[in-house]
């Protein structure tokens, strides 16, 4: 490729024109989700839909770069999840998280995973829808909290704690269901998940011990050079994790986790505008492999798994809550600003997209993220008035 | 000085809770930002909380200021930045072997690793005690350390 800069080449104007025009869609959509209060992801999930798929704006030059854009956007969305935490943060929540944790997991994995085998699917299918169901959105719970003026509340150390815990076990679910899709053969699938777990193992072992010194090492630089170094380090090392046969997915999110103190901080102020950028362009692309006549037949279980998911999160809520709250509204809210599955969700059906079934996965999460991810927020905004609805309710 | 609950909230920073003398109960949020909310529980449900205030890094400095800053409390926002060090409130029982012995005598930091940064008695605030002074009961000891350390501290005082 040839610098573009001051060349006359056509294709690039029309590269520009239409990634200009894709960005300044998704902003419009930024500004809609703002001002309604909710995650932007499912609208930009929505407009995927419209027009991928020879819908009315095909893209031809640009289709590529947008496309490599997406995979960077994964890359970034999963590097910063990881950072989300501090290694202490990880360390209390399992001292503290583990019996809500198991809760959590067993009431909206099984649903998904239970639903994906009646349909029919691959086991592994099932088994990452199950995965698409159990993750609450931790970028949609913690806005929540904010904005709603909940951090104070008595029950929120519960919540954010289950999100902890929820961060945790994806560092393993990511790497085992990596390694089943992967997975030709039982005994080359043990093989490739023992690796998995082994990687994971020694990443969290180095991170919980010796983040501190991997941090100094890159806390010198100028926000510059941390901004290059961290974006680097997350290709390479997910760019060598996909080589391996582990996702590249999975590799960033270990960068994230690996990565502690200081430098953790200031690594999630310097690459979250990037992240923001790329990973927008992860959810219009991932939506874009979406065929829309898929969604009648994912319809009626996406509805039923939203129910049963809504259910599964008050429950996890209320189970994370109670230990820390003293009356039935503060539990209730707790399990209502855990409804919305987001960026977890759909990175889960993105890496299931090859597999059998696969399509109708990555239908099926769009819809159940859709659904969730619009009445999470309104369910958290009027939990108060939900409790009022209990048998008994309107206590404390 | 009330006791003083301290409430790591991942993600976001830490929350700071007590009962004024008027029985209201008060938070303060810090923000890993710098940032910091002041909350007032409701009475009818003691769980939620209203937010009284958001704070800038500057509005705080204001604000401590104006309420008379105390060293400690710019003593506890630095030690909180430091991974594995943590702050207690502690108040010594009446009944404390430990009441009536200065913090020398009772070799604290030789045995439990932990630093008495202030004691607080009455209305008086003795911040950066040396080894001479001494310890009351119903005083209340502010001390660093890691968190075993603490809960050593912990026993001592309340034995």
């Amino acid at each position: 490729m040839t610098l573009i800069v001051g060349a006359t080449s056509n294709d690039a104007a029309l590269a520009f024109i239409e990634i200009g025009a894709v960005v300044l869609a998704l902003s419009i959509l930024a500004r809609i989700a703002a001002r309604l209060g909710i995650t932007a992801i499912p609208l930009y999930l929505l407009a995927g839909l419209a027009v991928g798929n020879g819908g009315i704006a095909p893209l031809d030059v640009s289709s590529d770069f947008i496309h490599l854009a997406g995979e960077i956007g994964v890359l970034l969305l999963l590097l910063t999840l990881g950072l989300e935490y501090s290694a202490a943060e990880l360390r209390q929540g399992l001292r503290t998280g583990v019996r809500p944790g198991v809760v959590d997991a067993v009431a909206n994995f099984t649903p998904g995973f239970a639903i994906g085998m009646v349909l029919g699917w691959a086991p592994v299918t099932a088994v990452l829808l199950g995965g698409v169901c159990w993750v609450s959105s931790s970028g949609v719970a913690s806005k929540l909290l904010s904005d709603l003026d909940r951090l104070g509340n008595k029950e929120t150390p519960g919540v954010l704690n289950l999100l902890v815990i929820e961060d945790l076990a994806m560092a393993v679910y990511l790497p085992v269901v990596g390694a089943l899709i992967v997975g030709s053969g039982a005994s080359k699938t043990i093989a490739t998940v023992a690796l998995a777990l082994a990687a994971v193992g020694v990443i969290l072992v180095v991170a919980l011990r010796w983040g501190d010194r991997l941090s100094a090492l890159l806390s010198p630089a100028s926000d510059e050079a941390l901004l290059l170094s961290i974006f680097g380090l997350t290709l390479l090392v997910g760019g060598l994790a996909q080589q391996v046969q582990v996702s590249a997915a999975i590799g960033a999110f270990l960068v994230g986790l690996a990565l502690s103190g200081s430098v953790q901080a200031r690594a999630s102020t310097v690459i979250g505008p990037l992240r923001d950028l790329f990973a927008a362009t992860f959810f219009l692309v991932f939506s874009f492999s979406i065929h829309p006549g898929d969604l009648p037949d994912v319809l009626i279980p996406a509805l039923l798994l939203a129910v049963v998911g809504i259910a599964g999160k008050l429950l996890a809520g209320w189970v994370a809550a109670r230990p820390v709250t003293s009356g039935t509204r503060g539990r209730v809210r707790a399990g209502t600003a855990l409804i919305a599955r987001g960026e977890f969700s759909i990175v889960i059906a993105a890496l299931g997209a090859k597999t059998t079934d696969g399509a109708h996965l990555g239908a099926l999460a769009a819809a159940y993220v859709l659904i969730t991810a619009i009445v999470g927020p309104f369910a958290a905004k009027y939990a108060d008035r939900l409790t009022t609805l209990l048998p008994g309710g309107g206590g404390r | 000085m009330a006791e003083v609950t301290e409430t790591q909230l991942p993600g976001v920073g830490v929350r700071h809770e007590f009962a004024t003398s008027t029985g209201e109960r008060v938070a303060v949020l810090s923000h890993r930002t710098g940032r910091r909310e002041i909350a007032v529980y409701e009475r009818s449900d003691p769980d939620a909380c209203t937010t009284v205030l958001h704070l800038s890094v500057d509005d705080s400095r204001t604000l401590s200021e104006l309420l008379g800053g105390n060293p400690i409390s710019e003593t506890v926002a630095s030690i909180q930045r430091l991974e594995g060090v943590a702050i207690d409130w502690i108040r010594v029982r009446r009944d404390a072997r430990q009441a009536g012995t200065t913090i020398g005598d009772g070799r604290l930091r030789t045995r439990t690793g932990a630093t008495v940064v202030a004691v607080v008695r009455g209305n008086e605030t003795l911040a950066a005690p040396g080894p001479e002074v001494g310890i009351e009961s119903e005083d209340l000891v502010v001390a660093v350390g890691t968190s075993d350390g603490l809960q050593q501290l912990r026993e001592l005082l309340e034995a």
